[in-house]
């Protein structure tokens, strides 16, 4: 039997109203990547991690739960599981297997990311423990009204706080942001702008030369909703890296499958595993710029190949060795 | 085979701005770009769908929320139609109407 989609749809749905996201994430695991980097808090320039790194090893924990139960007889009670969620929060059991590692390696990327801006001389703050999840996956699903009262919530964190510009680290927040809540937010007057959108109007020096070849993996989100396809490749040109193309790349890039990984997780690995093919065929180290696509990837990959968020490579370019990022 | 039209899936499109199945004209470009490889999906379901087929599109709820919403049937649509949006609206339909969900 396949994954209810209603009640899964419904318990997501549940959580982010009642609980403000999607999945549980403690405070640390929320803003514990900041610790010692003495980011301001707030300002009218901050950088929003929408929580997606941070929530990365929660959503992979309960999306290889629901591989467990797809075609088994649990789905029949996830009606009841919906129910009884409203009450105990059955999210956080699922979640208390996310990888340790997981999580130290995506708080790296946002040290990184911090270590990069700050580097260029951007001045930014840090919402820490008020910043909220964007909500894309509620709004990916169709799931309207939820999303619109969250929404308005998340703009009204940012208006309180004096915020006037963001700088987003994934494609999903990114898209969000900026295509999205305008049509959702009355007044929704913020300026939203990638990091690497960030990085690549600045003329950020080198300090280690990168000489290697790494394959390029889009991300459909940068790619297509956001048309953000040279940024990234000069970033890594400027740091001294080959870019390999892979035959689907740029504006015709292949998906991870992340997207229906928690409704239909034998889909999203067959898609994972399709990409895994083509981008091997350039080389076996592949960047990917959003943790659910390197997530799934990485998943469908078992070991063959080395795939790392952009982020690090950049952050080995344009940070000092003895950085404490 | 007898099929029902329901005037409530018309009239709620109607409603949307974003919804443009209407402009697609059926070449299957789209189908044959999918890395799911449906075949129902997005062509045959919108038809579906303009014509108020409420219960094939309900036979369709598989298909319709695999979407990966990737956009890469949308980037060689020769007729624009904006079909990641379109499948989305698709599930608030069915969230709202099937799910009870909102």
């Amino acid at each position: 039997m396949p994954l209810p989609i209603g009640p899964v749809l419904g318990i997501l749905s549940d959580n982010l109203r009642k609980r403000g996201s999607v999945l549980p994430l403690t405070k640390s695991g929320a803003t514990g990547w900041a610790k010692g980097l003495n980011i301001p808090r707030g300002g009218k320039t901050v950088l929003y991690t929408g929580l997606m790194y941070q929530l990365i090893p929660s959503i992979d924990a309960l999306a290889s739960q629901m591989a467990l139960f797809e075609d088994s007889t649990i789905t029949q009670f996830f009606g009841l599981g919906r129910f009884v969620n409203q009450f105990i929060n059955l999210s956080f059991f699922m979640s208390l297997t996310a990888s340790k590692e997981m999580k130290q390696e995506n708080d790296l990327v946002l040290r990184n990311i911090a270590g990069m801006l700050r580097k260029a001389g951007v001045e930014f703050g840090y919402l820490y423990e008020r910043e909220l999840y964007s909500g894309a996956l509620i709004y990916d699903g169709g799931m309207d009204e939820s999303f619109a009262i969250h929404a308005r919530r998340v703009f009204e964190v940012f208006r309180k706080n004096g915020v006037r510009c963001v700088i987003t680290v994934d494609p999903h927040t990114t898209s969000i942001l900026r295509d999205v809540y305008p049509k959702f937010v009355q007044n929704f007057d913020l300026e939203v702008k990638n990091y690497m959108e960030v990085l690549a109007e600045q003329d950020l020096p080198v300090m280690q030369e990168q000489n290697k070849e790494l394959v390029i993996h889009d991300s459909c989100v940068y790619a297509r909703y956001e048309g953000m396809i040279e940024q990234p490749r000069n970033l890594l040109k400027n740091a001294g890296v080959t870019a390999k193309e892979p035959e689907l790349a740029g504006r015709s890039t292949y998906c991870c499958g992340g997207p229906i990984e928690s409704l239909f997780p034998s889909k999203a690995h067959e898609i994972a595993a399709n990409r895994v093919g083509q981008l091997s065929k350039m080389g076996e180290n592949i960047v990917t710029m959003c943790p659910i696509c390197q997530v799934n990837l990485r998943k469908a990959a078992r070991g063959s190949c080395h795939i790392s968020d952009i982020s690090n490579t950049l952050a080995n370019a344009y940070l000092p060795r003895t950085s404490s990022y | 085979m007898m099929a029902k039209v329901s005037s409530k899936l018309a009239a709620k499109l109607k409603e949307s701005e974003e919804f443009n199945a209407e402009a697609c004209y059926h070449c299957g470009t789209c189908t044959a770009l999918c890395p799911l490889g449906y075949k129902i999906v997005p062509r045959k379901l919108f038809r579906e769908v303009m014509l108020g087929l409420e219960d094939r599109v309900k036979e369709s709820i598989p298909e319709i929320y695999s979407c990966l919403l990737c956009r890469m049937c949308e980037e060689y649509c020769p007729a624009e139609v904006h079909i990641a949006e379109n499948i989305r609206y698709l599930r608030k339909y069915i969230n709202e109407e099937v799910f009870k969900l909102r």
